[in-house]
């Protein structure tokens, strides 16, 4: 799915750590995190090229949801600077960071349960005069803007496949229509960054099939994205460039055929892997073992 | 026992004055706990603070009741400031304690005898709401019909009261309906999730306290006015939950489920008074039980079972809808 121009873009780009990029739209500093004595995030650089998917991945505890927090203003960096296309983020307030057009999702997906399906889309878009207290009264105010607002809501339902429940309330979705429903919601207030953290974990297969092509096509139309993502099919599958962290810091960036051979990477995967999926590679092939086995097993239980 | 006089004074104690300020207060309650999720456990502190703003404007710094009716309104905005700008950012609960403690400061402050001059102490303050009565454009005379019946004063008071909670309810369904309650919604939802989509959570809730507190304010207002009297006694805890229990009677977020709620609460202690009244006088209640002195307590307990059952088998309250309650809000 990776487009031609985009693998070009970064065709020529070193594969360590750090590195810079072409036409960076992120580009972060010495971002530093403690909690305590812990150390749970320092990125010395970090460069985010622009309308390309990157992946960030890593162990558990790498600091990776951590790191997204940082820079979109959900936790406060004990140290960095880092900034959105050319503009200082630092400090920014999360409401501020999100109107500036780099726009999260959350691991534990956020649906405003008790809201119908079609006023969280509504919400997503910036800019609504109805949303300050004198005009809110005064209905033939905001009354055009709310038609189009929920003109591109329904757009945007209509592309992710929840038209059927427009008028559901959020808390009756299920897991893998909350993904979508959080994800076509944030594009509502037009960013030019998405942070997708785990947009596919808990997710059927089908579905997450579904969710990759979405991300393929926001990025074919110039949005830039940047997702943590623990499944390597995934990883393999969309994106761009690979940026690996461990223990809080960047252990790796390249491109994913290069990602899976490197030596730090595989340490920092072996040295914490407990508890971490198998690919799925690996995971078919022990369980075609498992199956054999169990098989071998019936067919000696019916012998004579 | 007298059913029609029961039924009488009960029909009388719903559309009358109490029922009117519990509504009204409910009404900014329900701004901020049914709305944006706020939890206000200090609702009769805006009530109080309301109330004595016009007693003491009118009565110690000699101003007009209407000048005192806008001091009154700015002073339950700098009490929702007060309270709202150094805990909103914080969790949830810290608003919870702040208020509580608020409105028992507040009316610790009022008794304080050293300010008897000022508050009129325990006592309070009263005769200060003529003017109201004054601009009463009903003619002298009883008016009314079946159960009801009211002097010019009566009705004048009853009639701004009911238009008060018309205009603030019909005013906060305008507010509701509005990309604004849309917003105030998603905070009550999740506010991380309002944050990532560029709303400024910390604003809104800072918004919310100050209307549904100045509501609260204005249920206060009117309670002191018609009366032409504040107390100390009126303002205590137990107040706050009376309003909530009248607005989760009724349904918590939705237009009229505090009005209703507010009316059917205090109908049902007006009616549970005069049954166990007319149960003890005529001994169905044996005197070894309960005596007359203790009506006013057993009768909060029945309508606290009443209420717990409520919860219990219609959590929605009268208005709300089942199926909201029940989903899950992960």
């Amino acid at each position: 799915m990776t487009t031609e121009t985009e693998a070009s873009v970064l065709a020529g780009v070193d594969e360590t750590p750090g590195v810079a990029k072409p036409d960076p739209l992120l580009v972060a500093d010495s971002v530093t995190r403690r909690f305590g004595g812990l150390t749970a995030v320092h990125v010395d650089h970090l460069e985010v090229q622009r309308g390309a998917i990157t992946a960030l991945i890593g162990p558990n505890g790498a600091g990776k949801t951590t790191l997204f927090n940082l820079i979109t203003g959900f936790d406060k960096a004990n140290g960095g600077t880092w900034s959105l296309d050319g503009v200082a983020l630092q400090g920014t307030p999360a409401h501020r960071v999100a109107r500036r057009g780099m726009v999260r999702t959350f691991q534990l997906t956020k649906a405003l349960a008790r809201m119908r399906v079609i006023d969280n889309m509504k919400l997503g878009a910036t800019g609504q005069l109805g949303e300050h207290f004198l005009p809110a009264f005064l209905r033939p105010l905001w009354r055009d803007q709310d038609t189009q607002v929920e003109a591109r809501a329904d757009a945007l339902l209509e592309r992710f496949n929840l038209t059927r429940v427009r008028n559901d309330f959020a808390g009756e979705l299920s897991g893998g229509q909350r993904k979508l429903l959080e994800m076509a919601r944030a594009l509502m207030s037009k960013p030019m960054f998405l942070l997708l953290d785990e947009p596919m974990a808990g997710v059927n297969p089908a579905l997450a099939e579904t969710i990759v092509g979405h991300i393929g096509n926001l990025r074919d139309e110039g949005l830039t994205v940047l997702f943590v993502e623990h499944d390597m099919d995934v990883v393999r599958s969309i994106s761009d460039w690979v940026v690996v962290m461990s223990e809080g810091e960047l252990i790796a960036e390249g491109r994913h055929s290069s990602i899976v051979t490197n030596p730090a990477v595989i340490d920092a995967y072996l040295g914490a892997h407990h508890g971490t999926p198998l690919d799925r590679d690996e995971q078919d092939r022990v369980l075609a073992e498992a199956e054999a086995a169990i098989e071998a097993a019936e067919a000696e239980g019916e012998g004579p | 026992m007298d059913w029609i006089d029961i039924i009488n004074t009960t029909l009388r104690t719903a559309v009358g004055t109490t029922a009117i300020v519990y509504a009204l207060a409910a009404i900014g309650l329900n701004v901020h706990f049914g709305y944006t999720g706020l939890l206000n456990f200090g609702q009769v502190g805006f009530m109080g603070v309301g109330a004595y703003a016009v007693a003491i404007s009118v009565t110690e710094l000699n101003l007009s009741l209407w000048v005192g009716l806008l001091v009154a309104v700015g002073a339950s905005v700098a009490l929702a400031l007060l309270l709202g700008v150094p805990t909103l950012r914080l969790r949830a609960d810290y608003l919870a304690i702040v208020t509580i403690a608020a409105g028992e400061i507040f009316r610790t402050l009022i008794q304080n005898p050293e300010w008897r001059d000022t508050t009129g102490g325990a006592n309070g303050i009263s005769q200060f709401s003529d003017s109201f009565y004054d601009v009463n454009p009903i003619p002298v005379g009883s008016y009314g019909f079946g159960p009801w019946h009211y002097s010019a004063r009566g009705l004048w008071a009853l009639t701004v009261g009911w238009g008060l909670v018309v205009v603030l309810a019909l005013a906060v369904w305008l507010l509701m309906r509005s990309p604004w309650g849309r917003v105030l919604k998603s905070v009550r939802e999740d506010e991380d999730a309002a944050r990532s989509l560029g709303k400024n959570a910390y604003g809104f809730k800072i918004q919310s306290l100050v209307v549904g507190g100045v509501i609260g304010a204005t249920a206060g207002m009117f309670q002191a006015v018609e009366k032409s009297s504040v107390t100390p006694g009126n303002y205590k805890p137990e107040t706050t939950f009376f309003i909530y229990a009248g607005l989760i009677l009724g349904g918590v977020a939705r237009t009229w489920g505090p009005v209703i709620g507010s009316m059917l609460l205090v109908g049902l202690l007006e009616f549970m008074d005069g049954v166990l009244r007319g149960a003890i006088a005529e001994g169905i209640i044996p005197d070894g039980l309960m005596d007359t002195t203790q009506v006013g307590q057993v009768r909060f307990v029945l309508v606290g079972i009443g209420l717990a059952l409520l919860v219990v088998f219609r959590p929605q309250g009268l208005f709300g809808d089942r199926r909201e309650i029940a989903l899950e809000t992960r």
